[in-house]
């Protein structure tokens, strides 16, 4: 009985972090009706990014801060290049160069690193509790997701380009009536995107191996997250990682992992066709009700 | 449409032609090379011929379409291996069933619109694909393998790709006289008035939700049915050859090359990029970079010609547009 209880405590762990990384997905969706594909590049960027600083002998913590303003960086680089003309032209467009992006990085990738296993080595002592531990890794991702997500909410509700960023997410038209430069607030909006996405990933990169390719599975976990948190809010996607990290931890004691991914993806259709809010929008207009 | 008017159709004719040219230029001198090349172009062409019908008339992007194609190739290599079916059968068994599957799914996600529909065609995939990959009466993740009997009722290994090939050449002509038939049809006419302005559409009286399950149903068919001659053909299947997110990306690529919403255009984009392709794989440096160019090319039409090859000769020259539709 406490081995599941401490499995879906782990699972929880690890599920916050997918939140942070759907987080970006959905703040992009949010601002501009754009899906971003190349979300897992964008993850894959963020541990290779933390594998070379490590090897630069960078500790692994604090090569968080550098790895976030390079993927602000390549954000912005991006939106200029793949996603400026898509603004306000049909969904199919903006998925399609999206998507185009993502085939890019990651065809470079494979041919620069093959599919070859990366580790970065991460030393914490676990809590042990009862004959089961709790990695100190786990731990502390979730901590700093935690922050992050609270230095987010601080960002964009306490300072002016947050604010615009609310603004032009509500209504581009009036923000820009109002003088909010409504170009520099998108491309802003993308490279935060994008920044909490290589954040995650690094952070992912500190509790499980990777390769190149991990970003899809990654990307698809940020999608389910994103569903179940309703497209466009931020702190639904929170809560619908802690969700998924949640069924995670319960499915795990009791089948093969590879039956994981099917059930997740069946709730995931399932919840979108049903509740295409989010389940965390229903949850909360229930309760208003 | 009548059949007087069809046949004065040049895209008619056109069809017509691309079938004989594919079904009698490999016949010369048994060029098995020329086949092999020919049979790859004919399963892209069908691949983005359908893709096509959701991506061009309807405006919804499909992620997962190459769902049809894999689910199809197992269906059909199970139905010959376990249950020694004739191939015709289970390939045409295998695109009814794929295709009342999609007629289910569709119901059920194509409530959704726009982005929300690509996440999950996306997740439709991933699960189909999961699914397969631990079911074990399907193989799990090692697959089916057929035995070289199999080959036997179509006359041994070597005529059977003959046949094979054959039947690859019908499929795709099935697939582009599909795509025009739709074209000129009331029912097309609904499905782009659903590309265009969805919500305009319903008030005009367009029963979207039927039109789009059904699209969603027909672009199934014949993928599926290429999917079990395809896989026949190589004698096994796995979990990653047959839910290949890349086959899927290329279709998308061909039908956004050749200019979505067209005939002429998804068949024209899948034969040259697959012609590029072929290229591409066979100079060393490049094997490497086929994703890349791909995406590359995909980006910059995106960006900068969204009507694809057709869009461009369109507006070059406008006349064009009643010969090639």
């Amino acid at each position: 009985m406490f081995g599941i209880l401490a499995s879906i405590v782990d699972g929880v762990l690890v599920g916050s972090v997918y939140g942070l990384a759907a987080m970006g997905l959905t703040l992009i969706w949010g601002v501009m009706d754009v899906i971003n594909l190349s979300h897992g590049a964008m993850i894959v960027a963020g541990m290779f990014g933390l594998f070379y600083l490590t090897m630069l002998g960078v500790p692994p913590y604090a090569a968080i801060a550098p790895v976030l303003v390079a993927g602000f960086g390549l954000g912005v680089g991006l939106y200029w290049i793949a996603v400026h003309r898509m603004i306000g032209r049909p969904p199919l467009m903006s998925l399609l160069a999206t998507f185009a992006v993502n085939m890019v990085l990651i065809g470079l990738g494979t041919a620069v690193w093959g599919t070859v296993l990366f580790n970065v080595p991460v030393t914490l002592p676990g809590i042990s509790l009862r004959g089961y531990t709790f990695t100190g890794t786990h731990i502390m991702a979730a901590v700093l997701t935690a922050v992050i997500a609270g230095l987010l909410y601080l960002f964009l509700y306490r300072t002016r380009p947050g604010k615009a960023i609310r603004a032009v997410a509500g209504n581009r038209e009036a923000a820009e009536l109002n003088g909010i430069p409504t170009t520099q607030v998108l491309a802003l909006a993308f490279g935060l995107g994008v920044a909490l996405a290589c954040i995650s990933g690094a952070l992912i990169a500190t509790l499980f191996p990777f390769t190149i390719l991990s970003g899809t599975a990654y990307q698809l976990k940020s999608f389910v997250v994103t569903v179940l948190g309703g497209l466009g809010n931020p702190a639904g996607a929170l809560f619908g990682g802690v969700a998924l990290g949640l069924l995670e931890g319960l499915l795990t004691p009791f089948m093969p992992v590879s039956w994981t991914t099917v059930i997740e993806f069946g709730v995931f259709v399932i919840v979108l066709v049903a509740f295409p809010g989010g389940l965390f929008g229903f949850l909360r207009r229930a309760r208003s009700r | 449409m009548r059949l007087g008017e069809t046949l004065r159709r040049p895209t008619f004719w056109l069809i017509v032609a691309v079938v004989l040219v594919f079904t009698l230029l490999p016949l010369r001198g048994n060029n098995v090379g020329l086949r092999e090349d020919l049979l790859l172009a004919a399963v892209y062409v069908t691949l983005a011929t359908n893709l096509n019908l959701m991506i061009g008339y309807a405006g919804y992007v499909n992620f997962g379409n190459i769902v049809f194609f894999g689910l199809g190739g197992y269906l059909c290599v199970w139905l010959v291996n376990t249950h020694a079916w004739p191939l015709v059968a289970a390939a045409l068994f295998a695109g009814v069933i794929v295709s009342l599957v999609g007629l289910l799914f569709g119901l059920g996600i194509l409530r959704l619109r726009g982005a929300h529909f690509a996440l999950a065609t996306i997740g439709v995939n991933e699960g189909v694909k999961a699914f397969v990959a631990n079911f074990t009466p399907w193989g799990g993740s090692t697959g089916i393998y057929l035995s070289i009997q199999a080959y036997q009722p179509l006359g041994g290994a070597a005529q059977a790709l003959w046949t094979i090939y054959f039947l690859l050449v019908a499929v795709m002509g099935l697939s582009l006289a599909l795509s025009y038939g739709i074209k000129n049809s009331k029912f097309g006419l609904g499905l782009r008035a659903i590309g265009q302005n969805e919500d305009a559409a319903i008030v005009l009286g367009v029963p979207t939700r039927r039109y789009k399950a059904l699209v969603y149903s027909a672009s199934a068919f014949l993928p599926a049915v290429a999917g079990a001659l395809f896989f026949f053909k190589s004698a096994f299947i796995q979990p990653d050859d047959a839910y290949d997110l890349a086959l899927s990306t290329e279709a998308i690529v061909a039908v956004m090359l050749g200019g979505q919403g067209t005939l002429v255009g998804p068949a024209l984009g899948a034969f040259l990029y697959e012609e590029l392709r072929s290229t591409l794989l066979t100079a060393q440096a490049f094997s490497n970079f086929q994703l890349v160019i791909a995406g590359a090319l995909l980006l910059l039409i995106v960006q900068f010609v969204p009507g694809g090859l057709m869009g461009w000769i369109y507006r070059r020259w406008p006349g064009m547009k009643r010969v090639l539709e």
